[in-house]
């Protein structure tokens, strides 16, 4: 299929000599592409802003032999223009696109990873309360389609429901027995938000705001698990978490 | 792969922005080739740019000296910011010829995706100058893009409060292009940005 149609969410750009831009794209039906859009940079472009980040298109796309594709035509089906509007919804995105572009394969469909971002995007569009808490939801589900969901509720290894501390690589909250080097104490309101928050629909996420040690905490761990299972440094953490946070929600 | 002064020449032209492995490799026969003093007036001009040309201590324009020609000037209004992301910019603008106020080069634009924060731009020196010289507009010159759009809402939050009027360079259809091929976002924006003709 040389030339195929999708929908997809432009996911980031790079720029491509002197007139063009490389894309990437989360695709409903062929997971992530990088496709070439040729005078993307030129001001006149016949593209626009249909390949700006964050952008949710329908898109005509020329296969390409080796591992570029090329954008043949772009419609917009929504912008997410209010994403764009204000930096913590920004920083909120951003984070989301980063991780799926860490966990997305090229060319292989993933229709839950984008049914997620377009749903991840949509509420971040609405301009909830505190974005910071929806990224930190979506990047829970993200990890738990990857097959990283951490243990929050109970020990890792034997299910142990007195887990009172956290390790990475042994895969979230474990016991006292179970513990290896390198597990820490964590707080179990931390471990009880983040349980709340995984559980939660996007949209809910932002309404359960601890208080701020709390929230901090939880942060550290998300974090910490998220870079761990994902083999990488993740750019726009440092950022989401200084995302100013609304005031605590006191139940 | 080449050995010696060759191979060395390549490795630093391939770490300039833009330039990949095969044009650092076409730059470098070329250089080779070259007359001798055509060779000489590009690595002198390279360390003369090098030693003479620093930033402005103002508005962190390039600049020979302290000051960039731009703040020397006393003709240009100090109560009027230009606020773009790059020295280029300012360039850009002064081609046009239409600013009579002076420039303030943030160094960047705010983009999470590359890590790159307010705080890694020269924002509080932006507030500083605003305080201190009097500033009534800021025009916000940064790149229609989303970088520069989140920078432009960010700078603008900041200085709105304090009374100050904040512009923004109108962004939409470009001169010479057809309004039927133009997308929803170009054309909102055009929308917004319209004025009384
Ligand atoms: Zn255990
Ligand atoms: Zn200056």
């Amino acid at each position: 299929m040389p030339l195929f149609k999708d929908q997809g969410i432009v996911v980031r750009q790079h720029k491509l000599g002197e007139a063009d831009k490389i894309v990437t794209i989360l695709t409903q039906g062929s997971g992530k592409i990088r496709a070439v859009a040729k005078g993307l940079r030129r001001t006149k472009s016949r593209f626009g802003a249909r390949l700006e980040p964050f952008t949710h298109v329908s898109l005509l796309v020329h296969r390409g032999r080796g591992a570029l594709d090329t954008v043949t035509q772009a419609e917009i089906l929504s912008a997410h223009r209010t994403v764009r509007e204000d930096l913590a919804l920004l920083t909120a995105g951003e984070a989301m696109l980063e991780a799926v572009d860490r966990v997305a394969e090229e060319h292989e469909r993933n229709v839950r990873l984008f049914l997620l971002l377009l749903s991840g995007l949509r509420v971040l569009d609405a301009s909830p309360a505190d974005p910071a808490a929806v990224a930190e939801s979506f990047l829970l589900k993200l990890l738990s389609l990857s097959g990283f969901h951490p243990a929050l509720t109970a020990c890792a290894v034997c299910g142990n429901p007195a887990a009172a501390l956290f390790s990475s690589g042994q895969g979230g909250a474990v016991c006292d027995g179970c513990a290896e080097h390198g597990a820490g104490p964590v707080a179990p309101e931390a471990l009880s938000w983040l349980a709340g928050v995984a559980r939660a629909d996007l949209a809910d996420a932002g309404g359960m705001t601890p208080p701020d040690a709390v929230r901090r905490e939880a942060r550290a761990m998300l974090y910490g698990f998220a870079e761990y299972h994902l083999e990488r440094r993740m750019r726009t953490l440092p950022m989401l978490a200084r995302t100013p946070l609304p005031a605590a929600v006191v139940p | 792969m080449y050995e010696g002064p060759i191979q060395d020449l390549v490795d630093e032209l391939s770490r300039l922005p833009g330039i990949g492995p095969k044009s650092a490799q076409r730059l470098a026969f070329h250089i080779v080739k070259a007359d001798p003093r055509e060779a000489r007036r590009l690595a002198e001009a390279i360390i003369q740019a090098k030693e003479r040309v620093a930033f402005c201590r103002e508005c962190g324009n390039v600049a020979e000296g302290d000051l960039c020609r731009i703040c020397r000037d006393p003709g240009r209004d100090p109560t009027t910011l230009c606020v773009v992301e790059e020295p280029k910019d300012v360039v850009a603008m002064e081609k046009a010829g239409v600013l009579k106020g002076r420039y303030h080069v943030l160094g960047g634009a705010i983009s999470p995706l590359d890590g790159i924060g307010p705080e890694d731009l020269r924002v509080k020196e932006l507030l500083d100058r605003v305080e201190q010289d009097g500033v009534t507009e800021v025009i916000v010159a940064t790149n229609p893009n989303l970088e520069g759009n989140a920078t432009a809402m960010y700078v603008a939050a900041l200085l709105k409060p304090a009374g100050i009027r904040v512009t923004r360079l109108a962004s939409g259809l470009p001169v010479g292009g057809d309004l039927e091929y133009a997308d929803e976002v170009t054309l909102g924006q055009a929308l917004e940005g319209r004025r009384e003709i």
